[in-house]
């Protein structure tokens, strides 16, 4: 049924019925509060029954409460329509095959001007209608292979990822770039270092932490970085191309294993953990600032390795935590476990039984760190001698949500425990360093007169 | 050939315009022009807190003290219709690198665009509906936050949170009442720090401060009742006491349109009353374009066809002695020559005191293209700069016609294409109409151009924020507590026989509930006391200014302390000068600073007789209230605070009249 009174209910409907007004309808409206003169815009299905919606002429909406309403009359019809300008990409002979693939994220969109609603931007006509300067880096093809929010994105779309690009770099892409939330970008960008393997070409994962139905958005910045970096960087591998500083200024290349959402709503929220970026992102240039990553190659020999096991989880280390969850993950089922343990990596000792458990069924549990940076490191302590002979593995410097991406996909390929072993603790794409840089990890205090002057001196 | 003569041509294209001065404008000669105003008046609110965020509210730095810095560039988005308004293009068109500075006290993530927005400030909220009750206007059912953009970079998101509490709404003038439009509350902008080429910087600690804009209808019809409604909008926000008062903590924006015109926007007047002048020259601004318009269209038959011709200048002009060209040549910048076809006479056109149509192209010039001033010379500049032979040698190479007017402009590279189009943007508006636009005022009251006026299309609902219910029960607790309104205040003041004159000092500064207190209290005469602040107090304050912690209340006390030691009231106009520098100083020591010293009534009047007495003695004067006067002068610093000063001046003139000494 079509719901013609668009997210109205209740109350409110009775009241549109009532005096036979339609949403878009131009109306008058008589209330113990005074008159007002308004179109009806819908109203969006998780507000309340109590109020309609006007938008005034001077642009402005505002809401009348239905039980001041003594009055209603239709005196005009307005419904807007929307649609986003399409202008042609041009073709520009010389620059390099871009290909982006949509995942449902809104890198690039408008806003519906009375609803409120997100309008994806997405064909390249219309990436050209918003971003323009994207037709100076590169030949632009789009495809959108799904429409989920970021927060729902799974094995499914993983599996389905890997090989649609895995098909472009077969058939002569020069760069891909995905067009994807940023809450799960860095998951995305995990599973897919593991099933994308020796790609030949740049793989560009992007987001927005600004929507582009703002002015200040980060998202055309952004799109012109991860367009640059994918037509033009010798850089073969897959990351993330997100703000460097919060101001307007370059783009930090991330690798995908290494990288992680590190602030709820900072542009500059995607940070390296336990290494340097890649490198940084103009739209006039890159500059690498690590020396040894995969370059560009002419060949088409990738690798794709689709395997996807949904039985694996990640637990959260808690004090006093209780063996029950563990028992409760073996009777659901569950084929692997990564633990993101306190410290150097521990758990407390009435887990103890559960763990010995696990080894017994041979679901294998691997360690983390809670910290984030650091390696686990369990000769250390007592308890980290007596877990590891109850079989948990450390997973060295493997970042928690990288683990548990890594084990899904091992245990996705093989039931055999020594060879997932060894697929987890064999580095595929710097999930695992051998060390640690000294500026791997800076988190810099505010307050401390040195970093105050440092903050002062340099655009943050 | 007669050679032009633009101081001339200045002068008689004035005359044409019909400008006179404003103090010899009457309102007839504003009708003629179908002068037509309103006003959008911001206060802001006194809240503890910024309006979506929980920093700190009134709090200013130096310009120049920050902690950080951050840049940011705006782009424009599309509107609804699925274009970009014209703000918005002309603001990327200027392709301006934005620098942010931040203080920690004042500023966080949220006002930086780096976290969403808290709920909003419930304190601003409330002494919203209570000013929008005053104006009494119909309040929304439910409050919608909507963003409205700004592009030019003054505050962060590029778009300003706005809502709507109130719509319609009246407020009385002397003549006439004016109409509201609406009444909202929003976020304050950053302060500028500077705007100089493609760099412009602001300061953010007064970003986000709540605060309130009024809007009313285009009804005043003379300069004077815009500022007379400024004033009254002005006293009902300060007589909520919710307000905040000091400099720029209330502002305007005037529009002005006139018959053919166009709505013309004067943004940020922080005084009221620069509001006569600046829309008096407004009103003949927007005549002058339509004269030009006239011309033009009597000189150029199809305007589609009307096109600058712009050309590098390819002559030596190395001896020039103009340092603005110097500059630009040392720099290597291009020197552009331009021809306007059929434009002599209008660059020197009379459009303001001391402005011309030349001015409007400079200002554009700078603002869309980023040159800063002077960015230009032309074939009708008072003081030419180019030389006979260089004049020439530019008409040969724009092949210029007799008809026609020159410009030479100077820009880096880069710059001279954005340049060209904007020249040939403004002239060509003139055969249309008075552009659209907002423009910034001048202490001397002109005005100069900001940026083309923004369409209703930058308007679209805040999806970070959810709408919040107004309830009848909230809105009945607020009306509950309001001070009375404006209408009746004004009545209780010609009850009081208070002098008119009085009347916009003590509802500016908000005294008629300390006055309410004194006269209800203290049993005061209320005419003395309405002279003691509109007269009194506003000569000392035009005079001192009052110390940190001096407050109307001490006034109150005062009195009362007055009373109580059975002083005559006479004596308060000298103590508040010193209450006003030392308001921490006891009443009893300020007396004693007056010298004053207690003395019976029947003491002082005894002096009277023996005071004529001395008089008789050494009078020459024949006038014949010399007596009165001297006998007067002597016994007043006696009398201060013993006697009322009347009184004694009853007994003095019964005395004299009774045959002075028995």
């Amino acid at each position: 049924m079509i719901d013609i009174f668009k997210g109205y209910k209740g109350d409110a409907v009775e009241i549109l019925k009532k005096y036979n007004i339609r949403v878009w309808g131009d109306v008058e409206v008589k209330t113990t509060r005074g008159d007002f003169y308004g179109i009806v815009l819908p109203r969006s299905e998780n507000d309340d029954d109590k109020h309609i919606v006007l938008k005034l002429i001077t642009g402005y909406n505002v809401g009348i409460d239905v039980r001041t309403i003594t009055d209603m009359k239709e005196i005009g019809y307005k419904e807007a329509h929307y649609k986003i300008p399409e202008k042609e990409f041009p073709y520009t002979e010389g620059l390099p095959k871009v290909k982006l693939f949509g995942t449902g994220g809104t890198i690039a969109s408008r806003l519906d001007y009375r609803t409120g609603a997100v309008i994806p931007a997405f064909s390249p006509g219309e990436l050209y209608g918003a971003v323009p300067e994207l037709a100076d880096i590169c030949n632009l093809e789009t495809e959108k292979l799904f429409a989920v929010f970021s927060e729902n994105m799974g094995p499914e779309q993983y599996k389905a990822l890997a090989i649609a690009i895995g098909k472009e770099i077969e058939n002569g892409i020069d760069g891909i770039i995905i067009g994807h939330g940023t809450d799960t970008l860095h998951h995305t960008a995990a599973v897919l270092s593991f099933m994308i393997q020796n790609s030949p070409i740049p793989i560009i994962l992007v987001g927005s932490q600004r929507s582009s139905d703002r002015p200040s958005s980060d998202a055309a910045l952004n799109l012109m970085h991860a367009a640059t970096a994918a037509a033009r960087s010798d850089i073969a591998e897959v990351m993330v191309c997100m703000f460097g500083p919060t101001s307007d200024e370059y783009g930090l290349l991330h690798q995908g294993t290494r990288v992680r959402k590190m602030h709820s709503s900072y542009r500059s929220t995607f940070r390296t953990i336990g290494d340097t970026p890649i490198a940084t992102v103009t739209r006039e240039k890159i500059t690498p600032i690590k020396q040894n990553y995969n370059h560009r190659r002419n060949d088409r020999k990738v690798t794709i390795l689709p395997y996807f096991d949904e039985k694996v989880t990640l637990l959260y280390y808690y004090p006093n935590m209780q063996p029950d969850i563990i028992y409760s993950l073996i009777d659901n089922g569950y084929k692997g476990i990564v633990i993101a343990g306190t410290g150097l990596g521990h758990v407390n000792k009435p887990l103890y039984p559960a763990i010995r458990k696990c080894k017994e069924l041979g679901i294998p549990i691997y360690m983390t760190v809670q910290t984030l940076w650091g390696y686990v490191h369990m000769f250390v302590y007592d308890t980290g001698r007596d877990l590891m002979s109850y079989g948990i593995i450390p997973a060295e410097n493997m970042l928690p949500e990288v683990a548990f991406m890594k084990l899904s996909w091992a245990l996705g390929q093989t039931d055999d425990l020594d060879k997932v072993r060894e697929l987890m603790l064999t580095p595929i794409s710097n999930d695992i360093t051998k060390r640690e840089p000294y500026n791997g990890y800076l988190i810099y205090q505010g307050g401390i007169p040195e970093v105050e002057e440092f903050i002062k001196k340099v655009h943050k | 050939m007669k050679k032009f003569d633009p101081t001339r041509n200045n002068k008689s294209t004035m005359k044409k315009v019909g400008y006179k001065s404003r103090s010899k404008s009457n309102r007839k000669d504003y009708e003629k022009l179908g002068f037509k105003s309103g006003l959008e008046v911001h206060q802001q609110l006194a809240t503890k807190e910024k309006l979506f965020c929980h920093c700190p509210a009134g709090i200013y730095q130096d310009l120049h003290d920050f902690d950080a810095e951050l840049i940011r560039h705006m782009r424009p988005t599309l509107s609804e219709m699925g274009t970009y308004d014209g703000t918005a293009l002309m603001e990327f068109r200027t392709r301006k690198n934005i620098t942010y500075r931040i203080k920690n006290e004042t500023t966080c993530t949220y006002d930086v665009d780096d976290t969403p927005p808290f709920p909003i400030n419930r304190e601003a909220l409330k002494y919203a509906i209570e000013i929008s009750l005053l104006l009494q206007q119909n309040i929304v059912g439910e409050l919608h936050i909507t963003r409205k953009q700004y592009l030019d970079g003054s505050i962060p998101t590029g778009f300003q949170r706005t809502a709507i509490v109130g719509i319609e709404g009246e407020i009385p003038l002397k003549e006439k009442n004016i109409r509201i439009i609406q009444l909202s509350i929003e976020e304050d902008a950053c302060r500028e720090v500077s705007d100089i080429a493609h760099s412009r910087i602001y300061t953010t600690d007064r970003l986000g401060i709540p605060l309130i804009e009024t809007v009313t209808y285009p009804e005043m019809l003379t300069p004077d009742e815009v500022m007379e409604a400024g004033q009254v909008i002005r006293f009902i926000n300060r007589s909520s006491g919710k307000v905040r008062t000091g400099i720029g903590a209330g502002r305007q924006d005037v529009n002005v349109s006139i018959e053919g015109g166009t709505r013309v926007e004067i943004k940020g007047v922080s005084h009221l009353s620069w509001i006569p002048e600046l829309t008096h020259n407004e009103a003949f601004r927007q005549k002058g374009l339509l004269e030009i318009k006239k011309e033009l269209l009597l000189r150029i038959n199809d305007t589609d066809e009307w096109k600058p011709n712009f050309k590098m200048i390819n002559f030596d002009i190395s001896d020039i002695e103009y340092e603005p060209i110097k500059k630009a040549m040392d720099n290597g910048w291009q020197l552009v020559a331009c021809n306007l076809p059929n434009f002599k006479g209008i660059l020197s056109h009379f459009l303001q005191p001391g402005k011309t149509f030349a001015d409007e192209l400079e200002g554009r010039l700078k603002v869309i293209a980023c040159l800063e001033k002077p960015n230009m010379v032309h074939s009708e500049d008072m003081n030419p700069v180019f030389n006979e032979d260089m004049l020439k040698k530019r008409s040969r190479l724009l092949n210029s016609g007799e008809n026609d007017a020159q410009i030479v402009f100077w820009a880096h590279e880069s710059d001279v294409a954005t340049a060209m189009e904007t020249i040939e943007e403004r002239c060509r508006l003139a055969f249309e109409e008075v552009p659209n636009e907002t423009r910034k005022a001048l202490t001397d009251g002109t005005t100069i151009f900001e940026r083309v006026l923004p369409g209703a299309d930058r308007m679209y609902p805040d999806t970070d924020s959810a709408p919040i219910p107004i309830e009848d029960e909230y809105i009945d607790s607020i009306r509950n507590l309001l001070p009375v309104n404006l209408s009746e205040r004004l009545r209780q003041l010609q009850k009081w026989q208070i002098p008119s004159d009085c009347y916009v000092y003590i509802l500016k500064k908000n005294l008629m509930p300390l006055m309410e207190n004194i006269i209800k209290d203290l049993k005061v005469d209320s005419k003395w006391l309405g002279t003691l602040f509109g007269h009194k107090m506003k000569f000392i304050e035009g005079r001192i200014i009052p110390s940190v912690g001096f407050d109307y209340n001490l006034i109150y006390s005062m009195i009362n302390f007055l009373q109580i030691q059975k002083i005559e009231l006479d004596i308060a106009e000298k103590m508040l000068p010193i209450i006003c520098l030392n308001p921490q100083m006891e009443f009893e020591s300020i007396l004693n600073s007056l010298e004053y010293e207690k003395y019976k009534k029947e003491v002082i009047l005894k002096n009277v007789s023996s005071l004529q007495n001395m008089f008789t003695k050494i009078n020459h004067s024949k006038n014949p209230q010399a007596a009165e006067k001297w006998i007067m002068g002597n016994l007043r610093p006696i009398a201060l605070g013993n006697i009322p000063l009347r009184e004694l001046n009853d007994f003095v003139l019964k005395f004299l009249a009774n045959g002075g000494v028995k």
